[in-house]
This record gives structure tokens, C-alpha cells and sequence, in this order.
């Protein structure tokens, strides 16, 4: 199995251990319908610094790879597999005493909908303290002020008074702001976004985002970001890890993925993306289908039920093998798991104009 | 919010006179004549007619309920010649049998219903919320089944089985505990407490059902909350978890229920409790003035009910806004 890879093409010299290291990650549920395998089989690595953009529709086991990382599985009945390096200590085996104290101190997570994630009942300044506090020996005062001058940093106005609303007082954007603001109290050295603007409106939507990639410059921590829009990876994103099913289907640079696309369900996820430079009659093409059953994968390539290419794979192998991860020719770190022969790809994407202007927002990505 | 008080507190005695008027009339509807329970068996037509008299049966319904609403702001004049009793401002009348103001009454058997209700109160709500907590932490394990299982068992026994059950093994077998009843907590405190530890158990025991199957499904609603997944992801304990972020937003479904247990309760709903053990409250004085047609007391000890719910009810709407930010009184 390929574990090492990454898109980062290997030095001539042996690297150093990367920050974080995921090793073949499998995360899975008994229920009393059958096994679900939210996750199956995932590998990827991060840098300081760096930001790596995991991108799926529902059910592809993003969010789940997202709560491994912060080992809110464990006293749960998931089973975790597979290794999570960070710094040099391993994650899946950790007992949950240490790995309480590495939440929200060295890996912390801003979630998805800020309304249901903060407390209704304690104040916002309260609940960004409280998260200083249970890594920090100091007094109520001083989290305090620690919490109104993480306010502040986020951009909320008049945080002294502020710092004393409930979250229903904050206004959408306000209170992923302030989501944030808890997160980054500890400056965690890795930061994990899950659909960090799914909830809100566009304009706060890039707002947000530009906060984070200006958190991320400052402290230089690594940041993962789970979403299912490509514009919001393309945006923030270095590296992309594209998921279906619960397995890597696509992993490189955001400029290669972008650009380059290799897997058709990558096409796809571009495809049905609107853009601004499009005819405002076109019509989006998306994908046809649903997300496989997490409990009944499809044999082969579990993409292959909705996959309009797989005619082009001979003797259809696409229904019976499970294609395996490969390095891309000619790209140096993109992968992608499609039993598509180059050939092939080069003739589907000359019919659909998936060509390099085709890849929205990839100037700025590629900056 | 003074504006909010000032509103529910008019519409909380708009509801005490619906209350008083829909018993006063029932009371006539009922085929019982208070006056010839007076009488006794030696009863002639002419000593009926004065009784009658004396006890105001003789005037007209409207009237003998306006003279009962008057009474209540002005006070009132009762008896004959003979004796005469004055009943005081907030005048609920006088009992028929006893000739005692019935407010006087219901203020010396109150402190009763308040120790009783009061104290089952506070340890079945601690004790519930405590079991349900435990259960749902532990669902689907062997401390979560056997929590509901002992409110499966709470729910299905009857207080006067429980108590007589009590009563037999702790005062007639084992004679650990002195026979029960209530004593005034200011003349023996030690006494007072002896003599409702049974009373108080058994209340607990079919109280405890409801406020664990409660505090247990609430739990674990809330357990299944965002706002629980970010409390762990911060790097709480996972006792802070639980007993702050959880509980904090749990207890508020079980508020407004206690808060209407307690009302009832020390309003004297506890009636088979008091009669079991003993325990002269406004519940066994209510159940006995329905037996003597005792008008003034039954009124007395329904408004006295009521009023403890109706209360109740304003009590918990202010908590209410006190425990949840969200809510604002207006």
C-alpha cells in the first residue's frame, strides 16, 4: 500500500517526519445493520504552514477523518485504525487523558454550524475562556481579557462588551468568528476546519476564509479544511485530498488537481460548479446518482454506479477491481485511483472541455 | 419583566375567581345538605331552618357568593346572638363544623404540606436528575438498566403500598423510627425530621421514576448536541463535559416540571401520603370537608391548591428566563 505518498515531490535527501502524518486510516461503525466504514483506508501528510483541503460530497468520511484527528472517537463505538503522526506521537493509540490534553491546545477544530456548536446557555466570552483555561493555569480575569483579545483578532467589534453576549446575540458570520476565536485560543499548531463557511452568506463566506488563511500566516499552523466546494479549496487550499466513499479517490497540489483533474468523480465535482465567467443560461451539470450506502459499497470502484466513464475501462473492470491509489504520469505528487487509462483521459477531456480554464479560481490558488 | 410579573400575576386571580366560582356552583349541584348534616339525628324543621340560617344556606346562591367574594377583601361577621365569630380580611369563610375561620385552618396545617412536599421535593429531584445522569452516561450498561429499571419499579408501586410497607418494617419490626406524623419543626427538629424520613421516602420512591426517565432522555438528547462535541473538543474533562455543558441544558425541560410538582405537592396533592402517615395537611382537610359538605373549607382548600399551581407556574416562567438566555420575559 501506498502510505508515504505525497504530494510533495521527496527530496534527494531522506525528508524530516512531516507534522502530520495520516497512515492508512480507517474509522468504522458497528451498527445494527452491518459494519459502516465511514472511513476506509486514508493516508495523507501536512506541513506547518500549509493547508490541505479534503473535499466530498455527505458521507464520504470527511468530517469522520476530521474527528479521528481529534481523537473524539475514542469512548465511542468506533473503531479507529491505521496510525495519525503529530510531531512524532501517535494519535490512534493514545489514551484519552493525553490526548485531552492535546485538544484545543495543539490540534483544535472550528465546526460547521456555529449556532448549534456553541453552548446556548454561557456566554460567549465564557466559553472562549473556558477553553483557554483548561490548558492554561491563570486566573478568570486574565482568560478573560485573553478571550476579548481573541475577539478582537477575529474582527468582532467592541469585543469588551461583546465578550459578554450569548451566542443568539452574534449574527451568523459573528459567531463562526467567534467559533474561530475559540479555537485558535491556545494557537493550536494544527487547526481543523470543517465546512467552516457552509452556514453562511458569500460575502462573509470569503470573509472568513481570508481570517483563516490570515491565522494560519501568522501562527504558521497547518490547517485542514473539510468542505464540499471546490471554490472554497481552491481559494485557501496547497494540497487537495478529493474523498468518495470513505477512500482517497484523488490527492496532489490544488494547482494539479485544479488543473489536471484526473478522476471522473473530480470532473464531476467541477463541473457542477457554477462560474463566473460562464454563460448565465448554461445549464450546471451535476452528478447523477447518490452517494454509495456506507454499509454496502459498491464492488470495484464504488464510484462506478454514477461514473459516466467507465465504459471507456474494458471488460468491466471498473465493477469488480477496486482501483488502486497511483501516482499520475508526468505529475510529480498527484495521485488518483482510477483504472482510466491516460489515453482515455485524454480523449474524455478533450470531448467535455475540462481543460485548464476550466478550473475555477485557480489563479489565485496557484499564487 | 416588572410589566410581565404585574400581567401574570392579574391573569394568575382572573384564574382564582374562575376557580372559586366553578366550586361554588358544583357545590349546590351536589344532593348534599350541610345543614342536616348540622342538625343530627334529633333534627326538627324549626332548629333546621335556624341552622340554615346561621350558616347563611338560606339566602340565594348569587347572594351567599357574593358575600363569600366580599368576605374575602372585607371580611365577615358569622353566628348569632349566642356566638359570633369575626373572620378577618382574606376570609374564606368559616367551617361548619368547627366554626374555625377556614383561612386559620389552612395555615396551621400548611407548614405540614411544606415540610413534606418541600423535602420529598428536593431529594427526589436531586436523586433523579443524579440517576438519569448516571444512565445515560452509561447507556445501554448495566448502571443504565438498572436505573430504569428502579423507576420502572417506582412508577409501578402505589403510595399506600409503599408506605404501609415502610411503616410496617421501620416502626412495627425493626422499630427504628418512632411512629410518623408531623411535629412543628420549631418545637422538635429532631422529631420533625424523624416522623417525615417515611413520608418523605415514600414520595421519593414514585417521584424518583419520572424525574430519572426524564433527566435521562434529556441527557441524552443533549449529549447528541454540537455544543457537546465542541466541549470535548476543547479538552474538558470529560466530567466538566457532562456536569456543566450537559446537565446545564438538560435541567431546563425538567424546571418546568418540578416546578409544577412542587406547586401541587405543598398545595396538598400529597393526600394519600398524609392520610397514610398520618399527617394532618390541607390534603386530608380537603378530602374531609368533601365528606362533611363543609363548603367554606372545600373552597378554601381548593383556591389554596390552586393558588400554589397558578403560582407555580409564574415561579417557573421566571426561571425559566433565568436559566435559558434565550427566553425573554415580555
Amino acid at each position: 500500500m501506498s502510505v508515504s505518498t505525497s504530494p510533495r515531490p521527496a527530496g534527494l535527501a531522506p525528508a524530516p517526519a512531516p507534522f502530520l502524518d495520516v497512515r492508512d486510516l480507517r474509522v468504522h461503525f458497528p451498527t445494527e445493520d452491518g459494519l459502516v466504514s465511514a472511513v476506509d483506508g486514508v493516508s495523507f501528510t501536512l506541513e506547518k504552514g500549509r493547508t490541505l483541503g479534503i473535499v466530498g460530497e455527505s458521507g464520504s468520511g470527511k468530517s469522520v477523518t476530521s474527528l479521528a484527528l481529534l481523537g473524539l472517537h475514542k469512548g465511542t463505538r468506533a473503531q479507529v485504525s491505521g496510525e495519525i503522526w503529530l510531531e512524532g506521537r501517535e494519535l490512534v493509540a493514545l489514551p484519552e487523558t493525553e490526548m485531552r490534553a492535546l485538544r484545543g491546545r495543539t490540534v483544535s477544530m472550528i465546526f460547521q454550524d456555529p449556532l448549534s456548536a456553541l453552548h446556548p446557555f454561557f456566554t460567549v466570552g465564557s466559553q472562549i475562556a473556558e477553553a483557554y483555561r483548561v490548558h492554561h493555569k491563570v486566573s478568570k480575569k486574565e482568560a478573560r481579557d485573553r478571550a476579548v483579545e481573541m475577539l478582537r483578532r477575529v474582527g468582532i467589534p467592541q469585543p469588551e462588551r461583546r465578550v459578554r453576549d450569548y451566542p443568539h446575540q452574534f449574527s451568523g458570520g459573528m459567531r463562526q468568528r467567534a467559533m474561530i476565536a475559540m479555537s485558535l485560543v491556545c494557537d493550536p499548531a494544527l487547526l481543523i476546519a470543517d465546512e467552516p463557511t457552509t452556514a453562511l452568506d458569500v460575502t462573509v463566506q470569503a470573509q472568513i476564509l481570508d481570517l483563516i488563511r490570515d491565522l494560519r500566516e501568522e501562527f504558521g499552523s497547518a490547517v485542514v479544511i473539510i468542505t464540499h466546494d471546490l471554490g472554497v479549496v481552491s481559494d485557501v487550499a496547497d494540497d487537495i485530498l478529493v474523498m468518495y466513499g470513505g477512500r482517497r479517490i484523488e490527492y496532489g497540489t490544488s494547482r494539479e488537481v485544479l488543473t489536471q483533474p484526473q478522476h471522473p468523480y473530480t470532473w464531476g465535482l467541477l463541473q457542477s460548479m457554477p462560474h463566473l465567467t460562464g454563460d448565465v443560461g448554461e445549464r450546471l451539470n451535476p452528478i447523477p446518482g447518490t452517494p454509495p450506502s456506507p454499509i454496502n459499497r459498491p464492488d470495484g470502484c464504488s464510484f462506478h454506479p454514477r461514473c459516466a466513464c467507465k465504459g471507456w475501462v474494458p471488460q468491466g473492470r471498473c465493477t469488480v477491481e477496486r482501483p488502486e491509489l497511483r501516482p499520475v504520469a508526468g505529475a510529480a505528487g498527484h495521485f488518483t485511483a482510477c483504472h482510466l487509462t491516460d489515453a482515455a483521459r485524454q480523449e474524455i477531456r478533450g470531448g467535455t472541455g475540462l481543460t485548464e480554464e476550466r478550473g475555477t479560481g485557480t489563479t489565485r490558488a496557484a499564487r | 419583566m416588572f410589566r410581565y410579573l404585574v400581567r401574570r400575576l392579574l391573569a394568575a386571580a382572573l384564574i382564582m375567581l374562575v376557580i372559586t366560582t366553578i366550586t361554588f356552583f358544583v357545590f349546590f349541584a351536589l344532593p348534599s345538605d350541610p345543614a342536616l348534616l348540622a342538625c343530627g339525628k334529633t333534627c326538627s324543621p324549626s332548629r333546621l331552618a335556624e341552622i340554615k340560617h346561621s350558616l347563611g344556606l338560606d339566602q340565594g346562591y348569587l347572594t351567599q357568593y357574593w358575600e363569600f367574594l366580599k368576605g374575602l377583601f372585607a371580611g365577615r361577621d358569622f353566628g348569632d346572638q349566642s356566638v359570633r365569630i369575626h373572620c378577618g380580611a382574606p376570609c374564606l369563610g368559616v367551617s361548619f363544623q368547627t366554626d374555625t375561620p377556614v383561612l386559620t385552618t389552612l395555615l396551621s396545617d400548611f407548614p405540614a404540606d411544606l415540610s413534606l412536599g418541600l423535602g420529598a421535593a428536593v431529594a427526589f429531584l436531586v436523586l433523579g436528575v443524579g440517576l438519569g445522569t448516571v444512565a445515560a452516561v452509561r447507556r445501554g450498561r448495566a448502571a443504565d438498566k438498572a436505573a430504569v429499571g428502579l423507576a420502572l419499579f417506582g412508577v409501578s408501586v402505589q403510595i399506600y403500598f409503599i408506605g404501609l410497607l415502610l411503616l410496617y418494617l421501620f416502626v412495627d419490626k425493626f422499630q427504628i423510627l418512632p411512629a410518623s406524623g408531623y411535629t412543628s419543626i420549631t418545637e422538635d427538629p429532631a422529631g420533625w425530621f424523624k416522623g417525615l424520613i417515611l413520608p418523605w421516602t415514600t414520595l421519593v420512591i414514585v417521584y424518583l421514576a419520572m424525574y430519572t426517565r426524564l433527566s435521562r432522555s434529556s441527557m441524552l438528547e443533549v449529549f447528541a448536541e454540537d455544543y457537546m462535541r465542541t466541549a470535548r473538543a476543547k479538552g474538558l474533562p470529560a466530567a466538566t463535559v457532562v456536569l456543566k455543558h450537559g446537565l446545564r441544558a438538560a435541567i431546563t425541560p425538567i424546571i418546568t416540571i418540578f416546578g409544577m410538582d412542587v406547586g401541587s405537592l405543598i398545595g396538598g396533592s400529597a393526600v394519600i401520603t398524609e392520610s397514610v402517615f398520618g399527617i394532618n395537611g390541607i390534603g386530608k382537610l380537603a378530602v374531609d370537608s368533601v365528606q362533611n359538605s363543609d363548603l367554606p373549607v372545600i373552597l378554601g382548600t381548593t383556591l389554596f391548591a390552586a393558588s400554589f399551581v397558578v403560582l407555580a407556574n409564574v415561579v417557573v416562567d421566571l426561571v425559566y428566563g433565568l436559566v435559558d438566555p434565550r427566553v425573554r420575559l415580555a
